[in-house]
């Protein structure tokens, strides 16, 4: 795979977007077929909706990619910041706010997710990672405070300030990769979005075959039934060869593409983990449009391992070329 | 386009936005028949919820019922209730000679569906208040109509009283199946069935 790393940057983008859509096409294509051999009488079995659902977000989600890398800064930090908006908005709908914290949701929504994309948007990387960590989580509490509600205080800001950590915080980190200026990897953040996105879904799709064979004893039986340690395992190296094997578009060498693919693979599947766990405290078994409990949507189930996988990433990016 | 269908088709867009503003439909499907909805109300953005809900087609034909005094007070008011809503005006002080009910009756023989907030004033209470008695007079009226219960639900934390500006937070407009006055039913029993009826639907929300 070396001398692909030899190819111009157009060429190398072209064939991306050439792969990853002709495996959509050919996966899709295959479902179509199928459909023809199932029975239509008898509802689909609960594996083979998920598998249609699943499908269809992936094709959502490589033409958003699609989308950002074509429209440019301007487009992708846009697009995604739609995407923390609606993300924020169904965390908020899910947590039990009160009265008291208008102002800060207002701050949240209207002040700082802007005032973030922003600063991405100007490539203003220093203060893009202090923003959200060092002055809102300082002006966050003072406006909640101001709202004269005691009741549960620490509770309901620490709620608002996860809610922007995940949402705005970490999904604007997916974007940045975009951004990003590297030694000699001038035009080509696609790849690192790309790289990412492909090595949190290997390490998850590896996780759940791997739960789903092992039969493992779950380590946290109230939360997930799934999660084992041996299955985490699998699939972080999962992720790790699948960041191996793409590292001729990165500016990785072999071992640390592979290192930063296990790194990121093993932050999504736990980010997901932790997601599992608000889920339980929200009352909601499944974020998907199943349930019936207002604001499960199911954004922000499916953009959540990317939240926590992303800055881990753009960070660990940033440390390994020193910049 | 006219300036006040955009200007319509931007608010729904912008109701949607902030609330999702989805509709459920239990026991009944979004058609073209004449109909009253009846919902509970807790806050001003009540009405461009269920309105934004509706599909496009049904907006046109739907109306809202406005207090004449406030509504008309400004041009903009003025403007946007009677160009983008076509809202139905009342007259908050009753007269000795005067029907409150005759400017619904009106819009009802004209095949107009109306939303209608039975509460008469918002609630902050978990329940809805008891209905007034306006609902049972239009039933009484119109029996051919069908009147559709509605639950509003989250919408009291987008826009709490006093605040200005909206949070966005997910709401949900649930219809329900409709009912109907039987025959020689009482007010109050009536009443407190369309309350039920309503009250009912939070479950499914």
């Amino acid at each position: 795979m070396g001398n692909l790393r030899d190819l111009g940057v157009t060429q190398q983008i072209g064939l991306l977007f050439v792969g990853l859509f002709g495996v959509l096409i050919a996966v899709t294509l295959y479902a179509f077929y199928r459909s023809f051999h199932t029975d239509h009488t008898q509802r689909l079995s609960a594996a083979q909706e998920r598998f249609v659902r699943d499908l269809r977000a992936i094709w959502a989600g490589a033409l958003l990619f699609w989308f950002a890398w074509a429209s440019g800064p301007v487009g992708s930090t846009l697009l995604f910041g739609f995407v923390s908006f609606f993300a924020l908005r169904e965390f908020v709908t899910l947590t039990h706010t009160r009265r008291g914290d208008h102002r800060a949701l207002l701050l949240a929504f209207f002040v700082v997710l802007p005032a973030q994309y922003v600063l991405l948007a100007e490539r203003m990387f220093n203060a893009f990672t202090v923003f959200v960590p060092v002055y809102v989580f300082f002006a966050l509490p003072v406006i909640s405070a101001l709202a004269n509600d005691p009741f549960r205080f620490l509770e309901r800001t620490a709620k608002i300030q996860w809610g922007i950590t995940v949402c705005v915080y970490g999904m604007s980190h997916a974007p940045a990769l975009l951004l990003l200026d590297l030694p000699n990897y001038a035009g080509r953040g696609a790849f690192l979005v790309l790289f990412l996105v492909v090595v949190v879904v290997a390490a998850q799709l590896a996780q759940e075959a791997a739960s789903r064979r092992l039969r493992r004893r779950p380590v946290a039986r109230a939360i997930s039934r799934s999660f084992s340690w041996r299955a985490f395992g699998i699939g972080a190296a999962t992720a790790g060869v699948a960041g191996l094997m793409l590292y001729w578009a990165t500016p990785f060498k072999p071992i640390p593409a592979f290192a930063m693919g296990a790194v990121a693979g093993a932050a999504g599947t736990l980010g997901e983990f932790v997601m599992k766990a608000l889920k339980r405290d929200a009352g909601v078994r499944n974020f998907r449009g199943t349930s019936r409990v207002t604001g499960a949507v199911g954004l922000l189930d499916r953009v959540a391992p990317l939240c926590f996988a992303a800055p881990v990433f753009f960070h660990s990016v940033r440390w390994y070329f020193g910049i | 386009m006219k300036l006040p269908e955009f200007a319509g088709l931007a608010l729904a867009f912008v109701a949607r936005l902030i609330t999702g503003a989805q509709g459920h439909w239990y026991g009944t499907t979004p058609k073209a028949e004449q109909r009253i909805y009846f919902a509970n109300h807790q806050s001003h953005f009540d009405w461009v919820l269920v309105w934004a809900a509706l599909p496009r087609d049904l907006r046109a034909v739907t109306r809202p019922i406005a207090a004449r005094d406030y509504w008309t007070s400004t041009p903009l008011k003025h403007w946007i209730t009677r160009e983008i809503f076509n809202a139905v005006y009342v007259s908050r002080e009753r007269k000795d000679d005067e029907d409150p009910l005759e400017p619904l009756m009106e819009a009802l023989r004209n095949g107009d569906s109306l939303v209608i907030f039975p509460e008469g004033t918002r609630g902050h209470a978990a329940d809805p208040a008891s209905f007034k008695s306006g609902l049972y007079a239009l039933a009484q009226a119109f029996p051919d109509v069908q009147l559709i219960p509605a639950w509003i639900d989250n919408v009291q934390r987008v826009m709490p009283k006093g605040e200005v500006v909206p949070v966005p937070i997910l709401c949900t407009v649930v219809f329900g199946a409709p009912i109907a006055l039987g025959p020689g039913e009482d007010r109050r029993v009536f009443l407190d069935r369309a309350r039920a009826a309503v009250i009912a639907l939070r479950a499914v929300a």
